[in-house]
């Protein structure tokens, strides 16, 4: 495998885990803060790219689309959780469970009743179509550079939100001690639903930039769903810095694991045995490191400190 | 949340022996158990294999909601990755089968000890974890043994492999009787209704909720709760394990879809729906569960839109599952 | 307490009530339709029970000339719930025929459960390898192909051209590794790579830079439903599409091409049958199909409508009765109907004997997407398993 390979790779990985990071921050946040297991933060992602979908139809434009989708995610989270998620709060994580698996249920099904079974179109916005050469014989589409960017560029907006306003020591302090902070006389109501709406619209926010590049269609969140748990606990419940970097760690494991681990057991069976063995230790990669972690780290990579 | 109904249910200074005693209390459950022994001979009225098909697999997926329930009801340890054991169960029968060992016994055997051995390894692991980090770390025992089943290329890979026949009993056909089978899985379901209640009513049980109630006490007073809960987990492990046995024999065909995340999320649901630290009520949600499924869908095409909000409104008005809800409607 | 007993006994009334309700009545003929329609798969189960309610209506709501009552389930991709499924069709609602499933694991599943229960079962469109061979039996019909064959045209198209260096390309499962052995089949250049990724893969970036690095004379892949969607994005994307052929299977149709737009254009597929294919049946079949449906017709839905039509011609040749079972599969064997695809007739094992085309996309002039013929590949062309089929009849 070639260096230039092996950087594409690298940078498809990064990309991965920033999506990866875009969901799982909210759910982070809403399960640090809240104690709420939300299975629905899945078909939020979904939402989001729906959105998308029609909104960039109706004005012709991605970029358009995105303004319109963001707000529109927003308020679909804020409206299920005034309709749903706030009356469960102080039940335990079983009956949340049980709750937000209704919701997606509902959800999965109720997009393909409104916009259809088929996978939907969205548009590339032009200006980001295309590739470029990053270095000689390195091509890379702009579109996943863009993705990268505005990835760290919500990272870095977060970092600042959390560790430098008032909102943000509140959303810290309640990671910590909910109960506590509570008693200190802040609005927790207020502070619950301005977190689960950021972390809606953050999940739709990753709904939206995928669209173009992944196909729209009912059920895409579920499966990043359950990616986006394993980053949040690999990283520690609550902790934005290891949902980051628990993100960044499973995007690349898992890009890099499927194209290197045939050639990497390569090196100790023959390569049928190899490529065989390869494919099927792949998809597990990520899976074995979460268990390799927790067995190490029961409680994650940085957990908060209660 | 089910603390309150089990205290009522196991009176603790009880020296009746307790499977005896729970039955006296649960004459309502032997009805249960009635009319599933008496739905065959009202099926022969129409629709036979079909009303058999169907409430065999309310009954399997009761075993494997019980044996849920009592690490997760009685222990409050979520496991995510349970379906696991139901393929382990159906693969004992598949890959047994596919070379030409057919007998029940066997595969039983089989079966049951590669579901006793995969949660005694991984359990011993999970263990070591708590809340959600549990949660989550049985899912990824779960989805290695899922992704090893798609990679096996010999027994079928994805696709999954029908069975030639279903096994055989001392080298005869006898459960390819439709009543023969049926009753088979009801005494399944009954025995392990029975042993689930005297392991619960038991010393063993009394510590396990121990464990759950108050950690920190156990411990002090004597009692580390790792093997307790590993115990319990071997067992939950190997009961499902026979549901599984019993599943690729229902449907003669073994499948990576028997132990998908989402399959193991169908049993917490049915658990919780039915009320969980109950026992029975894992039997009612599986019940609730398969026949809401086929019910509903037989309506509409969209029926999981009614079928989310039903959960969301259990979940709001009926605490303690649909057991939970007529208790207190009994009540008041 | 009590309470506990009259909930399941309501949940036990409610599914002995359903089975019981339906059991009996008239002179209808039944048929069980056992489609994926919930899931991201769904959009090619409503294709094929589109098709096949376009062909009753046109059919004035009879097939053999007695009226339809048709029964839709959904087999939701999961084996075991369609094994219940199928049984309530043969056993509760007492279907002639079951019209079966679009994915191979389901038609497994419920293949020894409908024909043991009596039922004549005709997939109109899995067809895997495992009931064309010794495994055939004289009661079950496939409608579409046998899975191989549709990889051996691509197999077929790379040899003619002269390809020399082809890379491989499909989901880790069993159906991704039939298709690479169909393919090879009839190539005989060099492979470069056989590629497999996770089922479910999202993310192709990561195969095409090992496709552009590799510079293969042309690529074929196996990427169905959404994994399709965005390999063909991202391969137009990543610059690809103008430098490297691309060859495919069940990747770019009717099903995926509305996501896929401009992206898919020029590129090629095999399949048995394009929506331009120009006989009277097909111009009809696409035209009243649009006009009903408002989308663009793929192959499931024209399998689907010739199955109904199947049916029909052979519920004629039994002068309507389904009750014996035995003559109503010989008059299906017939195959006495035209069908939308042209020439159709069934093997020895119940799989059909038809030609092979090369397709290709493009957009028509009301900026729709379609794929339209290029070449046929195969004349008549039955599958390699027929041979171990005997005939029990």
């Amino acid at each position: 495998m070639s260096t230039t390979l092996l950087l594409v790779q690298t940078l498809n990985g990064l990309q991965f885990g920033i999506i990866l990071f875009l969901i799982a921050a909210g759910l982070t946040l809403v399960f640090g803060v809240m104690d709420f297991i939300n299975l629905a933060h899945g078909v939020q992602y979904m939402v989001g790219a729906y959105f998308a979908a029609m909104f960039s139809a109706y004005t012709g434009s991605f970029v358009a689309g995105l303004a319109l989708a963001l707000p529109a995610a927003l308020a679909f989270g804020l409206l299920l959780e005034v309709l749903v998620f706030r009356h469960l709060y102080d039940r335990d994580h079983l009956d949340q469970v049980l709750a937000t698996f209704g919701v997606i249920l509902f959800l999965n099904q109720g997009v393909k009743a409104v916009w259809g079974a088929a996978p939907l179109f969205v548009p590339m916005p032009s200006a980001l179509s295309g590739s470029i050469e990053l270095m000689s014989g390195l091509l890379y589409p702009v579109y996943r550079l863009a993705i990268i960017a505005a990835g760290l560029g919500v990272g870095l907006l977060l970092y600042a939100l959390v560790h430098h306003t008032r909102a943000g020591m509140l959303v810290r302090a309640g990671a910590t001690n909910a109960p506590m902070v509570s008693a200190l006389g802040v609005d927790i109501r207020r502070l619950f639903m301005i977190v689960f709406g950021f972390g809606a619209m953050l999940a739709g926010f990753a709904g939206v930039m995928v669209a173009p590049i992944l196909s729209v269609e009912p059920g895409m969140g579920d499966n990043i769903l359950i990616l986006a748990f394993v980053v949040i606990v690999i990283g520690g419940i609550g902790s934005i810095r290891g949902a980051f970097l628990a993100a960044l760690l499973i995007g690349l494991v898992d890009t890099l694991g499927r194209s290197l681990m045939p050639n990497i057991l390569r090196l100790a069976l023959d390569p049928s045995m190899a490529s065989q063995t390869g494919r099927a230790v792949a998809p597990m990669l990520i899976y074995i490191l979460m268990a390799a972690v927790l067995f190490f780290r029961p409680t994650g990579l940085f957990p908060v400190k209660r | 949340m089910s603390g309150a109904l089990l205290r009522e249910e196991i009176g603790t200074g009880d020296a009746a022996p307790r499977p005896a005693a729970a039955l006296r209390r649960h004459v309502p459950l032997m009805l249960l158990f009635l009319t599933l022994a008496l739905a065959p001979l009202v099926a022969r009225f129409g629709g036979e294999s079909y009303v058999l098909s169907l409430l065999l697999r309310v009954m399997i997926f009761g075993i494997a909601a019980m044996s849920l329930d009592l690490i997760l009801g009685y222990g409050a340890l979520i496991s995510f990755g349970h379906a696991a054991f139901l393929g382990l169960g159906a693969y004992g029968v598949g890959i047994l089968m596919s070379h030409g060992f057919d007998g029940a016994f066997l595969q039983l055997a089989a079966a049951l000890t590669a579901s006793a051995l995969f949660a005694l390894v991984t359990g011993a692991i999970s263990l070591r974890t708590k809340g959600v980090y549990f949660i989550m770390i049985t899912l990824a025992f779960g989805q290695m043994l899922y992704f090893l089943a798609t990679s096996l290329a010999a027994y079928g890979g994805d696709d999954g492999m029908t069975l030639p026949r279903k096994s055989l009993v001392f080298g005869t056909r006898i459960l390819e009787q439709p009543f023969v089978f049926y009753y088979l899985v009801l005494a399944c379901l009954l025995g392990t209704y029975l042993l689930c209640c005297a392991i619960v009513a038991s010393r063993f049980g009394r510590v396990l909720r121990g464990t759950r109630e108050n950690p920190v006490r156990m411990q002090a007073i004597g009692f580390g709760p790792f093997a307790y809960q590993l115990t319990a987990y071997v067992i939950a492990g190997t009961l499902c394990g026979l549901s599984g046995f019993l599943l690729a024999n229902q449907t003669e065909f073994v499948s990576p879809a028997f132990m998908t995340w989402q399959r193991s999320g169908e049993l917490i649901v049915m658990v919780i729906l039915g009320g969980m630290g109950t026992l029975h009520g894992a039997i009612v949600g599986a019940a609730a569960f398969v026949l809401l499924e086929e019910g509903l869908s037989r309506i509409t095409e969209l029926w999981k839109m009614i079928f989310g909000p039903m959960l969301v409104l259990v979940v709001l008005f009926a605490r303690g599952g649909i057991l939970g809800f007529f208790r207190r409607g009994g009540r008041g | 307490m009590k309470r506990t007993f009259k909930t399941a006994s309501l949940a036990l009334g409610l599914g002995l009530f359903a089975s019981t309700a339906l059991a009996q009545s008239g002179e209808k003929i039944r048929i069980g339709l056992i489609q994926t329609l919930s899931g991201p798969a769904a959009t090619l189960g409503q294709q094929a029970r589109d098709g096949f309610n376009l062909a009753v209506k046109e059919l004035g709501g009879k097939l053999g000339g007695r009226d339809v009552e048709l029964v839709v389930v959904d087999d939701e991709l999961k084996p075991d719930v369609a094994v219940t499924k199928a049984k309530g069709l043969v056993d509760r609602d007492k279907v002639d025929v079951v019209v079966g499933p679009i994915f191979s694991n389901v038609l497994l599943a419920i293949h020894k459960p409908v024909l043991e229960g009596g039922a004549i079962l005709i997939s109109a469109n899995a067809g895997p390898s495992s009931y064309a061979g010794k495994e055939c039996h004289p009661n079950f019909f496939v409608t579409s192909y046998q899975n191989d064959q549709v990889h051996e045209v691509l197999g077929k198209v790379a040899q003619n051209r002269g390809y020399k260096k082809v890379y491989l390309l499909a989901p880790n499962y069993q159906a991704g590794r039939d298709s690479m052995a169909g393919f090879k089949r009839h190539f005989k250049g060099e492979v470069v790579e056989e590629s497999y990724v996770p089922l479910n893969t999202l993310d192709f970036q990561g195969e095409l830079a090992k496709i552009a690095a590799a510079q293969p004379d042309a690529i074929f892949t196996f990427m169905p439903g959404g994994m399709g969607v965005n390999l063909v994005r991202q391969y137009g994307q990543a610059g690809l599409k103008e430098r490297i052929p691309f060859l495919s299977a069940f990747t770019v149709d009717e099903s995926t091409l509305p996501a896929q737009q401009d992206a898919a254009v020029g590129l090629l597929g095999g399949m048995t049958w394009a929506p331009n294919m120009d006989n009277p049946v097909n111009k009809a079949f696409v035209a009243a199909f649009e006009k009903e449906f408002n989308y663009v017709p793929g192959s499931y839905a024209m399998q689907a409508y010739d199955t109904a039509r199947l049916i029909d011609s052979a519920l004629k040749a039994t002068g309507g009765n389904s009750g014996d079972k035995k003559a109503l599969a010989a008059a299906i064997r017939k195959a006495d109907f035209k069908s939308a695809r042209g020439d159709f007739k069934f093997n020895a094992n119940g799989y059909p004997i038809q030609d092979f085309w090369l397709v290709k996309v493009a957009k028509r002039p009301d900026g729709k997407f379609q794929t339209e013929v290029v070449e046929k590949v195969f004349d008549d062309y039955g599958d390699v398993y027929a041979k171990d089929c005997k005939p029990a009849s």
